[in-house]
Formats: C-alpha cells, structure tokens, sequence
C-alpha cells in the first residue's frame, strides 16, 4: 500500500467528493434548502469534519491555508459571477454600487476599528494592549461583505433585480478597498512611525488598485477575445482560454498588489460578448458548465473548510471584545446604509426604499474572505483573539442572518423580481427609449449615463468588433438573438410535445399529400413550404413562452438545454430558405 | 416646473447650438451635434422638436419638447387630479415616445412603421423577412384588439412593467 505516493491528491479528491455528497444529500430533502441555507449546512458538515479530526488526531485539524483560498478557490466564484452577471443593471447602478462599495467600506473599516479602540480602554476588559493600529486592521478585515456568502444566500431569497445586484456588486467591488486598507494598516503595524505622507499615499493607492485591476482585466479580456477569433479549426479548446485568460489576469493582479477580483470580473465582463460571438455553441456550453461546476465546488470546499478550520485551539475567547465586534458591525452597517442611501435617493428618481435598505444592511454576510485574511495576519499576542471574533462574526452572519434574512424578506414583502423575461415588443421598446433618451440627452447638452453606452458602442462597432470578432460583418442586434432563442426554445418544447410530428390542428394550413414531419426527418429533408407552415405554428403558439428564472443563479445555468442542437437545425434551415 | 437655473443651462445650450444666431434652431443645428448622427433615431428625434409643418423652433419650443423628459417629483406623484397633467407624466412621456414611432399620425404604429424603426435599430444585416417575422411577433404579442396595429393604450400595457419614468428622465433636469 503505497499511500505517500499518491496522498496529496487523493486527500483533495476526498475533499472534493466529500463536498459533491454533501451536496447531494441536501437536495435529497426538499424543504431543508428553503429553510436552512446550504451554506450553514456546508458549515455544519465541516464542523462535524473538524470534530472527528480532532478527536482522532488529538490536535487542531489543518487550517484552510490562505494562499489556498486566494489562488485556488476563489478565482472560479468570482468568475463564475463576473460571467453571468447582468450588465445592463449591474451599468445603471454602478454609481450607487461604487459609493457602497467604496464609501460604504472605508465607513464600516473606520466606524468599526474606532468604537473598538474605545472598548478596548475599559479597563474591565483587560484589552489595553490592543493598539488602536491593530483594531483598524481587524476593523478593515472584517468590514468587508464578502461575495461568497452573499451569493449563497441571496440566491434562494429572490429579490428584486436591482436590489440583488446593488448588493452582489458591492461586495465584489469592496474588494479594492479592503485590500488596500488592509495592506495599508499591516505596513503601518510594522512602521515605527507614521506620517501623513503615508497616509496620502495610502488613499493613492487605492485608485491605483482599484483602477489598475480594471486596466489588467480589460487587457487580459481583449486579448482572450482576439485570440478565440483564430480558434475556428481548433474548437475543442476554445473553452480552455476562457479559463485561461481570466485565471492569468487574476494572477497578474495579485501579482503586481492590485485587486484581483476587480481584474477578473473586467476581463469577464469585457471578453464575454466577444468570444460568445467567435466561439462554437458547444464550445460556449462547456464553458457555461464548467464554470458553474468549478464555482460550485469551490463554494461548497470554502464552506466545508470554515467549519473545519474552526475547531481547535486557534481561539482566544474575550467575549466583550467578541460581543462589541458584532454588534459594531451590524451597528455600523446599518448607520452607513441609511446614510448613503440617504445621499443617493437625493439624485435619483428610482428611490431605494426603506425595506430595501433593510435588506442591503441585513445582507452584509462576512464569509471566507475575512476568515483567510485573519490568518494572514503576521503573529501576534492577540492574534487568536482576532480569529475567534472573526469567527464568531462569519458564523453569527451566515447562520443567524443567513437563515432569518427569508422570513424577514418575506415578512417585510420585498418586491419581488418580476418572473418573466422581456418579451421581444418589450426589449424592442426599452431600445428604443434608450436611444431616445440618448439622443435627448446629446441635444440638451447633459452627459447622462447614456452618453457612455452610446459612445461605447460606437467604439465597439467601429474598431472593436472589427478586430475582435472572426465574422465581423454579420453582427446580430440582442432583439434577434432574444427572438432566435424564444423560437428556438418553443422549437424544443413542440419538439419534445411530440407535435412536430403530428400534422398541425390548423386545417387551412396543411393539404393531405404533404411530408409529414418526423424528429428524424427534420435533419434531411424539410420543405420550404412546411417550415413556413411550422413558422406558422411557432408564430401562433409563441404566446406561450415565458421563460422563468432569475438572471443570475449560482446552481443552473441560464436556460439551456440539451435539445439545442436539435432546434438549431431547425432554425438555420428555416432561415436558409427564407 | 423647471427651476431657474435649469432654464438659464438649457438657454445657454440653445444659443450655443443656434450658429445662425436668429434666436430659433433649424434642422442642421440638430444635425451638428456628433452624437446624433450615429444614434439609430436621431432623424427621428430632431423631428420630434418641430412643431407640424415648422423648419424652426424657438426656445419655448425647445423647452417644452424636453420639458417631457423632467423627472417625475415624489410631490408631484400625488397632485390632484383635476389640474392638467404635467408635461412629463409616465402617460404624457410614453405617448412622446409613440409618437416617434407613428409618423403618420393615426394613433397607431401599423407594421410598416414597427418595421421602420426595427430597420434603424438593428442595422442591415438582418434580412427583410427576419425582420417581418419580430415586427409580426412585436405586434401579436402586443395587439389586444386584433387589428394589427399597436394602438397607445396596447403600447402602454407593453411597458407597463418597464420603469419608464427613470428610462425617460435625465437627470439634471431634476
């Protein structure tokens, strides 16, 4: 038995199929997701996890290692949501996103790392020794919302569109700030003394971080979709550069100490339209699912190793350091909310409402980001402190708040996000009042947010599209691909009915001696005048489709299925007689 | 109403795109403005500012074709219903738009003009009986009274779920 050989991967498959079962076994209980979310579950498992190693070996289980989360995990979650997100919203309320990521954070880091400071000078709590730098860097640590825990949760509550992506693109963004604020404070902690011009340099660097990950995403992502546009005779690997080049710019942003969130979702968001144009449907498939797949991993080893790292003996337990830390953070959380909230209803007419600002301050969940950069932290006498009130935050926010933020959704009857997908009458019409809008806005003078679309898309249709794409000169407008999809996709459902192979009820429509239309048949040999009639059919039957789902889910795709290929072909032989 | 120092911009802006100097804006004013002509309804637009038969419109007139494009006040929201609706109502906002789409106007958009505006909107590489089939869908998905023809009021119950008041406010009007 030769285990040394193979026991660093064995022990991570173990993992992995650890995670994957207890995936499984969750789904086999319906109403357990809808009450408990998976992501306490996840804990709990790697609570139980952790109790057992440390019953068998008689010490602390191994502790999720940093550079493990940072390099191996948490790219594909990031990706995963970069690729998917919504742009369109994610655009329109970038400004509001932006102050809460950017504001929202430094106001929380402050808030938080102050009123600590303060507790820490009552003498009853024996705290004296925490200086006041110390408390800023675990107030900048555990500021932060994190994206994971966030995604986790908010999935299975549906809110409103804007709402979930105010909140979901805040806590990606927050990531410039944070690490520059936590890197900033940890440098101080080893400065002896500290002058202002550090201080200056400190607010610097963040847009130098924040800015410099958009430069390396954008770059990594045009080039991604360049280098798809040459891919045509190699299909089998087109999904591989996806993976690629996002991986790459995450890595040469850490790399160079910019944010490497804010670097793969740029290179994500800005590669996507590009290489969806150049690469083959199947190619595009594979690149759907294994990112859902990977992100789904990831997701589920991070939840499984914060319960196992908590077990052991890394904990130091002052429980009114560990009390004031949580209520500081919901304290502060909220306070910043309502006032930025405040400021942001004042120039738009779209106002957040108060239930809304509920839910955003309620959804600050704090997950495995804190929990890594807490034990990144160089080693000091009260550093356990730190990691048991980390802890007791991350659980308190993903099981207490995780569990309680549906009933109270529920409750305070949030408006709910609408069910349907725009129709074709409805996306043709928001075009046009877009550009509308953008026109009105050109002749009044006013540079609204408009200006910027308009003006990038005519950047992209006059350099980029040229460049990037392999067809350049059949680009098709978002109105068809939504209205080839919907046809398609009723295709499928008639396809899968059975009635492609009926003759159709309409009377007027067929004579006797036509070709009866079988699945098999379809691929051959179609009739012009057939595929008119089953235009016919579509075109009447079309009322009914009305896709379902949210925009973004972490489990499933967006709406796909395996009969694609199927009702393509249906599709471009239509539209090659047509 | 628009405030004062709102009125103040918008004048300076007119008098800036007024080269002629003569107080009113022509056709080619419009046209100047770089943006415009690479947005897909910019001829329509500028239509959109001539009153009936007229080649110039002063600044009262400027005035009020924006005046559409206020945003909606919250105290406005709950005015009494007996004075006349303000220029910039979800309502009055809508049918400015409907009336970019209906040229002739019948109170309609009939499939010619849907196809017409598809035709700007998407460019000319889509072929015309592509182009036939979304229009028809547009108008079936739409048409509640069967004359397929998109009325005002079908064209309103389509965005009913559209937030139109944000879509069609700009900000600094506010």
């Amino acid at each position: 038995v030769d285990y040394q050989h193979v026991q660093v991967p064995f022990e991570i498959t173990l993992w992995i199929m650890l995670a994957s079962l207890a995936k499984i076994g969750f789904h086999l209980y319906n109403k357990l997701p809808s009450v408990v979310p998976e992501s306490c579950l996840l804990i709990f498992v790697g609570l139980i996890m952790g109790g057992i190693i440390y019953g068998l070996n008689d010490k602390s289980p191994p502790v999720m290692d940093s550079d493990i989360f940072f390099l191996y995990l948490l790219p594909p979650i990031v990706l995963d949501a970069g690729y998917f997100m919504p742009s369109r919203p994610f655009f329109e309320n970038i400004g509001t996103i932006l102050l809460y990521a950017v504001v929202g954070t430094i106001w929380n880091v402050f808030g938080i790392g102050f009123s600590l400071y303060g507790i820490c000078q009552v003498k009853a709590f024996q705290l004296q020794d925490v200086s006041l730098l110390h408390n800023l860097l675990f107030g900048s640590l555990i500021a932060a919302v994190d994206p994971v825990a966030v995604l986790a949760v908010f999935e299975e509550i549906h809110v409103n569109e804007k709402l979930h992506i105010l909140v979901f693109g805040e806590s990606l963004l927050n990531d410039a700030v944070t690490v520059v604020l936590y890197k900033l404070f940890r440098s101080f902690c080893e400065m002896p003394s500290i002058k202002s011009v550090d201080v200056f340099a400190g607010v610097g660097k963040f847009f130098v971080v924040g800015l410099g990950g958009v430069l390396v995403g954008l770059i990594f992502g045009m080039t991604a979709a360049f280098t798809t546009r040459f891919t045509k005779d190699i299909r089998v690997i087109d999904p591989l550069f996806v993976f690629l080049y996002s991986y790459l710019s995450y890595l040469t942003a850490e790399m160079f100490h910019l944010s490497g969130i804010v670097a793969i979702i740029a290179c994500s968001m800005g590669m996507k339209r590009y290489v969806e144009a150049n690469i083959s449907l199947k190619s595009h498939t594979t690149v759907k699912y294994f990112m859902k797949m990977w992100s789904s991993v990831s997701d589920t080893l991070i939840f499984i190793f914060l319960g196992v790292s908590t077990i052991g003996e890394n904990h130091e337990w002052n429980w009114p350091y560990i009390c004031f830390t949580l209520i500081f953070c919901l304290v502060w959380r909220a306070l910043g909310v309502l006032v930025l909230t405040f400021f942001v209803n004042r120039f738009h007419v779209n106002t957040i409402t108060s239930k809304d600002q509920f839910i955003i301050a309620y959804g600050g969940l704090r997950g495995a980001i804190c929990f890594s950069l807490v034990f990144l932290l160089p080693d000091f006498h009260r550093k356990k402190l730190f990691i048991a009130a980390t802890t007791v935050v991350i659980l308190f926010t993903v099981f207490i708040q995780g569990m309680t933020i549906r009933p109270l959704v529920d409750l305070l009857a949030v408006k709910r996000k609408r069910e349907s997908a725009p129709t074709v009458g409805e996306q043709i019409h928001i075009r046009f009042l877009d550009h509308l809008l953008a026109g009105i806005e050109d002749i009044s003078g006013h540079w609204g947010q408009y200006y910027w679309k308009d003006k990038l898309e005519y950047f992209n249709s006059k350099y980029l599209q040229k460049i990037l794409l392999r067809e350049y000169d059949q680009p098709k407008s978002s109105i068809v691909l939504l209205y080839e999809k919907l046809e398609r996709k009723h295709a499928i459902e008639l396809a899968e009915a059975g009635q492609l192979g009926h003759a159709p009820s309409h009377p007027s429509l067929l004579n006797n001696d036509r070709t009866v239309i079988t699945d098999k048949k379809l691929e051959d040999t179609v009739n012009p005048d057939v595929l008119e009639d089953i235009q016919e059919i579509l075109a009447r039957n079309l009322y009914r489709i009305r896709r379902t789902g949210p925009a973004y889910n972490r489990h499933t795709l967006p709406g796909e299925t395996e009969l694609v290929e199927h009702a393509k072909k249906i599709l471009i032989l239509r539209h090659k007689s047509l | 109403s628009v405030s004062h120092s709102q009125i103040t911009r918008l004048y300076s802006r007119f008098t800036s795109l007024d080269k002629g100097e003569n107080g009113t804006l022509s056709r080619e004013d419009f046209q100047r403005i770089p943006e415009l002509a690479i947005n897909p309804l910019g001829d329509r637009i500028i239509n959109a500012f001539f009153p009936e038969g007229e080649d110039q419109v002063n600044f009262r007139g400027f005035m009020r074709t924006l005046a559409h494009f206020r945003p909606i006040e919250d105290n406005e929201k709950s005015r009494d219903q007996n004075g006349p609706e303000p220029l910039n109502s979800r309502h009055n906002k809508l049918h400015f738009a409907f009336r970019l789409y209906d040229l002739d106007k019948d109170d309609k958009i009939s499939r010619d003009e849907l196809l017409q505006v598809l035709r700007m909107m998407v460019g000319v590489n889509i072929s015309d009986e592509q182009l036939g089939s979304i229009a028809d869908r547009t108008i079936q998905e739409a048409d509640l009274d069967g004359d397929s023809a998109i009325s005002f009021a079908e064209f309103v119950k389509v965005l009913e779920k559209v937030d139109v008041e944000q879509k069609m406010s700009i900000r600094f009007l506010h």
